[in-house]
């Protein structure tokens, strides 16, 4: 078996796959912060907890209804987008002509009070969530086993972030959002619903948020704090990729995803760190974000 | 004051009519009671200085600008508290001085973009005869376009939505002279299809080559009324007016 700088080839492609599988919901989680701060103007606070309902919802369908993984998947980004829907005519609507950091604060607020809710009805130790029987198993691919279920969720995330970029870059209804994320003044002065295009955008970027929630389930344990943990390393995506830019969102998620990966075999003391210093670089170099415009 | 008032009065069967129209922007009182009138297929524009309130009157009208009282009546209905996509709906488009053509939309999606109100709208392909210019252009960025093809982009684009009464700012702000006698003949070519138009101008002998009639708009409150066949027997009075 060859060798790379001293690293087996399995350890290799272990974390490469590791860093391509926490990529994946990087990419998901900071594609819908940035649909949604393209729109709103305001950084959704409350998308780690979004996540967690997410995992949570699928694990009560499951356990409660008998609603299996697949059904979830489907129905539980419609469900927490619902609730999105909600809060967003309820609440962050009334913050627009306010200073950003009113949503800020609210968003993050509304995190506190949903994982709260949750660490005090079912704990802090985490539920299980088995992987659906279709995708059990792995495939040995020559120079690595890889676990069927891992290869779903990159391939899973890939589709969908394509397909967001696709509606939100290439149709009709993506160049409203586009115009109405540069002049929503305008584009209402057109004849547009823009508050109910900000609303709708709310609830996808929601709708997301739990679909990888659905998506962790299987992989990560549930667990109400599961979103607290990985949102602050995709706010440091975020911040890297640019608020705001879809593509960049989405490459930055998977890159980053990787490096942090490769880190973790090459230096693996730094791994816990990788992406926020990528982030100080970049905030140094480039503040607006590898992918942002300045305003 | 009291003559342009009586002139307004003596129109009756006006499309749009404005009464006492009063507008702010945050605090300050921008619109003092701004009155006229344009009947179907009229031109009309609107003169005045810098700042005399002419761009906040069209805003205004669009239920764009912060806070407005007073009346504009379209078609026998009140605007003044609809929301401005029922004002579109209600069939009145809006061009903006700054154009609005939007940088991270193609040409193609730019004009494709305000969604039809009523039918008897232009088709794609009209508006691209009108202006062949956009045709090659088409999977452009939006704000490459030069001035003057980004302010045939403004134009296009609402006539496709089968509103007849439009609102243009200052279409020929900052454009060549050869564009802007383009416009003119749109302008024109428009007004023969039955459209009605509200033209804030600076330039004044490109108003007086399209318009029907002319309102001087002084300190947020119209000051003078004009029909366009007595411009030349007013020159004076207009020059003291706009201060040329």
């Amino acid at each position: 078996m060859f060798e790379l700088l001293g690293i087996p080839p399995q350890a290799l492609f272990g974390q490469l796959l590791l860093g391509l599988i926490n990529g994946s919901f990087y990419a998901l989680l900071s594609l819908g912060l940035a649909v949604i701060f393209g729109l709103l103007n305001i950084i959704n606070f409350s998308h780690g907890a979004q996540y967690m309902m997410g995992a949570f919802v699928a694990w009560m369908l499951l356990t409660y209804t008998g609603i299996n993984y697949w059904w979830a998947l489907l129905i539980v980004p419609l469900v927490v987008g619902a609730t999105g829907v909600v809060i967003e005519r309820l609440m962050i609507s009334r913050l627009y002509h306010l200073d950003h950091l009113y949503g800020l604060l609210l968003t993050f607020g509304l995190a506190l009070i949903i994982q709260g809710l949750f660490r005090n009805q079912y704990g802090v130790s985490g539920l299980p969530y088995s992987i659906p029987a279709e995708l059990s198993g792995g495939t040995n691919l020559g120079f690595m086993f890889l676990p069927n279920y891992r290869g779903w969720v990159i391939v899973a995330s890939v589709v969908v972030c394509f397909a967001t970029w696709f509606a939100i870059e290439k149709t009709r209804l993506g160049a409203y959002l586009r115009a109405a994320t540069e002049n929503p003044t305008l584009v209402g002065a057109f004849g547009i619903n823009v508050p109910r295009m900000i609303t709708l955008t709310y609830g996808f970027g929601v709708a997301l948020a739990a679909l990888a929630g659905v998506l962790a389930a299987p992989i990560y344990s549930v667990n109400p704090n599961m979103g607290a943990d990985l949102i602050i390393v995709v706010f440091a995506v975020v911040v890297i990729g640019g608020m705001g830019s879809i593509l960049g969102a989405i490459l930055t998620g998977f890159g980053l995803g990787i490096v942090e990966g490769l880190t973790r075999v090459f230096y693996p003391e730094g791994s816990a760190v990788v992406i926020f210093v990528i982030m100080a670089i970049v905030l140094l170099v480039k503040p607006a974000g590898l992918f942002g415009r300045t305003q | 004051m009291s003559e342009a008032l009586a002139m307004t009065d003596a129109i009756t069967d006006s499309l749009l009519a404005v009464r006492n129209l009063n507008g702010w922007y945050d605090e300050s009182h921008v619109l003092h009671g701004i009155n006229f009138d344009v009947r179907p297929g009229e031109v009309v524009t609107l003169l005045g200085r810098n700042g005399a309130g002419k761009t906040t009157t069209l805003r205004a009208i669009m239920g764009i600008l912060g806070k407005r009282q007073g009346s504009v009546r379209f078609d026998g209905r009140e605007l003044i508290g609809l929301e401005p996509r029922h004002i579109a709906q209600a069939g009145i488009a809006f061009c903006p001085e700054e154009r609005g053509i939007f940088s991270s939309l193609s040409v193609d999606e730019n004009l494709m973009l305000p969604p039809q109100v009523k039918p008897g709208g232009l088709t794609r392909e009209a508006v691209l005869d009108m202006f062949p210019n956009l045709r090659e252009r088409l999977g452009s960025q939006g704000t490459k376009l030069s001035g003057g093809e980004q302010q045939m982009l403004a134009i296009g684009r609402i006539l496709r939505t089968g509103a007849k009464f439009l609102l243009l700012d200052e279409p020929t702000e900052g454009l060549a002279p050869v564009i802007v006698q383009q416009i003119g003949r749109t302008l024109s070519q428009l007004k023969s299809q039955g459209f009605t138009i509200v033209l804030v101008e600076q330039n004044f002998r490109f108003a007086a080559s399209v318009a029907d009639r002319h309102y001087v708009v002084e300190q947020g409150r119209v000051i003078d009324t004009i029909p366009n066949e007595d411009l030349a027997a007013n020159m004076n009075k207009l020059h003291a007016y706009l201060g040329v």
